[in-house]
């Protein structure tokens, strides 16, 4: 286990990625019975799972990365976009709602383990019902009873929870049973929406690690959607970050949490609080970094006369080396600012903008 | 040099807790759920208390605001605020101290709001009950405290449901320090908040308190966040403390084994990716003797193989 930590995980980058998603789009209609206004909550997402990987996406609370577990979960129609499983499209294949093969490669871990699991059944319900929905239960008593036991070895629980009630367990032991609850289906991707936000600190890192666990041992990709950067950077092979609804930078998570291009992501590694690096950031210039960003919905600098930004679709700039596959979309976003990348634009190098900044910043 | 004397700020203690012991008295057994705890808060100073759920860090909040109900019994010690006797207090007294000496932002506080009330409404309210002012100039006032939060005074009007949850949580500290109180107890003010929206909450806090000089006592498990904010810190075990020191020199030199576990349960952001394990199986700390000083103004209970019983207790087992 731990020697996938040190180094990238031996993740399969050529062929079909397990989860992907292409311009994936959502709008919620607002107002009134006739009002025909609409709120853009997810816009152009691209994304990509490989087999055994791990991507973490992280933004605020209104981000959307909620809303987008929700749309590739098909619990949430998407406006637009096209969701592909092994290369498949599932939402030209099942038009109206999930179809149980879906369900069998894609399950999902839900951030509240005291509200996921009904307090009226037994452990033993949970996992069994997963069983036997997905045909997993392996026809006879004796079987579906092995089965149960392995499923919570797995998860590092012992067999006789299987008789006890949610109220009986603590916080981490019900979610360590909602993982085994979507294990129990033996699916291709997990999708875990801040599955660690409601657990005590100290069994945290033991959720954590049980989830790169399975990803070694089982080879389950697995999209961790979460406002903690530092887990993400423990757990993650690659980190997207969301903003208003749209990736806006994506990369290795080292590398990217290392290098923050776009000023958003500088605003959110800025925030996190790291005694290491205490007084590193001056609280004038993230409450300005914070103003910026926030005063607009679509593009941080758009409107802001003092910086050149086009109101065109930003283009994604590789930043660094390609290795890291670390990319950011942004108009102010100027390679030449980081020593010995890749120029993909070919604007003269301006450096009083935030952008680059950040990047001898970081690497002060 | 006992624990008293070592403080930031002034060494007039603002809040002295002293052999703090808070049992849960239930019909066959009870539960010690603090212990023996003693210490104390000086002026301007901020003093945080960590540990993980569970270990008594709540209820000793709960007991200095006098809050503690049925089975909850104060077993023994004492706490004294500025002087005069916390336990002893009558009903009358009590009502005084609260808000207006003592305030306190709760756990998932920005819950805690009225919700068929507007905020102005519910600010106006302590000002008309706790001050005696009138409406007009409690309604004044109200807007003010909001100015000091950074949250438009016109947003008086707003019902809390109209407000983001950052919103909400900033008016609920504005409330908490309308009076001046001079100690403000944090409850994991930040908990349940994303990470930008946390550090603002912080840096606010750590605004007011400059300008305006109360105590904080801050409650929390975020190792990080409590090492970032506090001057002196404590790290409590099972209802006991295990170690106490400036919160900078518990960051870079923590003592106790459970400390350490607690630090080492938070991925880093920086430096290379190592695996974690978290608080290690099983371990648990059993009959924590009282703390004694190993560095100047550092306090450790002592440990050895003894008081840290290795069990095969799984580690949810041991959490809760």
């Amino acid at each position: 286990m731990s020697h996938s930590l040190m180094t990238p995980a031996a993740v399969s980058t050529t062929g079909t990625p397990a989860l992907e998603i292409r311009g994936l789009g959502k709008t919620f209609p607002i107002g009134g019975l006739f009002s025909r206004d609409s709120v853009r909550a997810l816009h152009g997402i691209d994304l990509s799972i490989a087999k055994g990987e791990i991507v973490a996406l992280v933004g605020e609370s209104g981000s959307g990365k909620s809303t987008l577990a929700r749309c590739v979960a098909r619990l949430e129609k998407p406006s637009s976009g096209e969701i592909l499983i092994d290369g498949v499209d599932v939402l030209k294949r099942d038009r109206f709602q999930a179809s149980r093969a879906f369900r069998s490669k894609l399950q999902m871990v839900f951030q509240d383990p005291f509200g996921s699991l009904n307090p009226a059944h037994r452990m033993d319900h949970f996992l069994r019902r997963s069983l036997a929905i997905h045909g997993r239960s392996g026809g006879t008593e004796r079987e579906t009873q092995r089965r149960l036991e392995e499923l919570m070895t797995t998860v590092g629980l012992q067999a006789d929870m299987l008789n006890s009630y949610p109220h009986e367990l603590s916080g981490g032991q019900r979610q360590r049973v909602a993982i085994a609850r979507a294990l129990a289906v033996e699916p291709q991707v997990i999708l875990a929406d801040e599955p660690t936000s409601m657990l005590d600190v100290s069994v945290r890192i033991g959720v954590l690690n049980l989830m790169r666990k399975l990803r070694d041992e089982q080879g389950i990709s697995m999209l961790y959607i979460t406002h903690d950067l530092a887990s993400a950077r423990y757990l993650a092979d690659r980190t997207a970050v969301m903003f208003a609804g749209e990736l806006v930078e994506e990369g290795e998570s080292l590398d990217l949490l290392a290098n923050p291009a776009h000023p958003y992501t500088q605003l959110l590694v800025s925030a996190v609080p790291d005694p290491a690096r205490a007084g590193s950031y001056d609280p004038v210039r993230r409450a300005e970094l914070r103003q910026a960003v926030m005063a607009s919905t679509h593009c941080a600098f758009h409107g802001d006369p003092n910086q050149a930004c086009s109101s065109e679709e930003p283009v994604r700039h590789q930043v660094g080396d390609p290795e890291n596959r670390h990319w950011v979309r942004c108009h102010l976003y100027r390679p030449w600012a980081a020593a010995g990348s890749h120029a993909l634009v070919s604007e003269p190098t301006q450096t009083s903008h935030p952008a680059s900044n950040a990047h001898e910043e970081a690497s002060a | 040099m006992t624990i008293s004397q070592v403080s930031f700020g002034s060494h007039q203690p603002v809040l002295e807790v002293k052999n703090l012991t808070v049992q849960y008295v239930g019909d066959t057994r009870s539960t010690t759920a603090v212990d023996h705890v003693s210490f104390s808060i000086g002026t301007g100073e901020v003093f945080g208390l960590a540990g993980e759920s569970g270990c008594g860090k709540s209820t000793i909040a709960n007991s200095i605001m006098r809050l503690l109900k049925d089975p909850a019994k104060i077993a023994g010690g004492s706490i004294s605020f500025g002087g005069k006797d916390v336990l002893a207090m009558t009903p009358e007294e009590l009502r005084r101290f609260r808000w207006q000496d003592v305030a306190m932002v709760f756990q998932s506080a920005m819950n805690s709001l009225n919700p068929v009330l507007t905020i102005g409404e519910q600010i106006v309210d302590i000002f008309t009950t706790h001050a005696g002012y009138s409406r007009k100039e409690s309604m004044r006032r109200a807007g003010e405290l909001l100015e000091l939060v950074r949250i438009e005074p016109s947003r008086l009007k707003s019902y809390p449901h109209q407000l983001s949850g950052g919103m909400r949580q900033r008016a609920v500290i504005a409330m908490a320090v309308a009076l001046k109180p001079s100690l403000l107890i944090l409850d994991e003010p930040t908990t349940a908040l994303d990470v930008v929206v946390q550090q603002e909450i912080m840096a606010q806090i750590k605004e007011l308190q400059r300008e305006l000089g109360f105590s904080v006592l801050f409650i929390t498990h975020d190792m990080s966040l409590m090492v970032e904010l506090s001057h002196r810190m404590a790290v409590m075990y099972g209802g006991r403390m295990v170690e106490t020191a400036k919160a900078q020199d518990v960051y870079a030199s923590p003592r106790h084994p459970y400390t350490q576990a607690l630090m080492g349960a938070f991925p880093p952001l920086t430096g290379p990716r190592v695996p974690l394990t978290g608080l290690p199986d099983g371990v648990k700390f059993r009959n924590i003797p009282d703390l004694a000083e190993v560095a100047p103004g550092h306090f450790v209970a002592p440990f050895d193989a003894d008081t840290s019983v290795v069990n095969s207790v799984n580690l949810e087992g041991a959490a809760r």
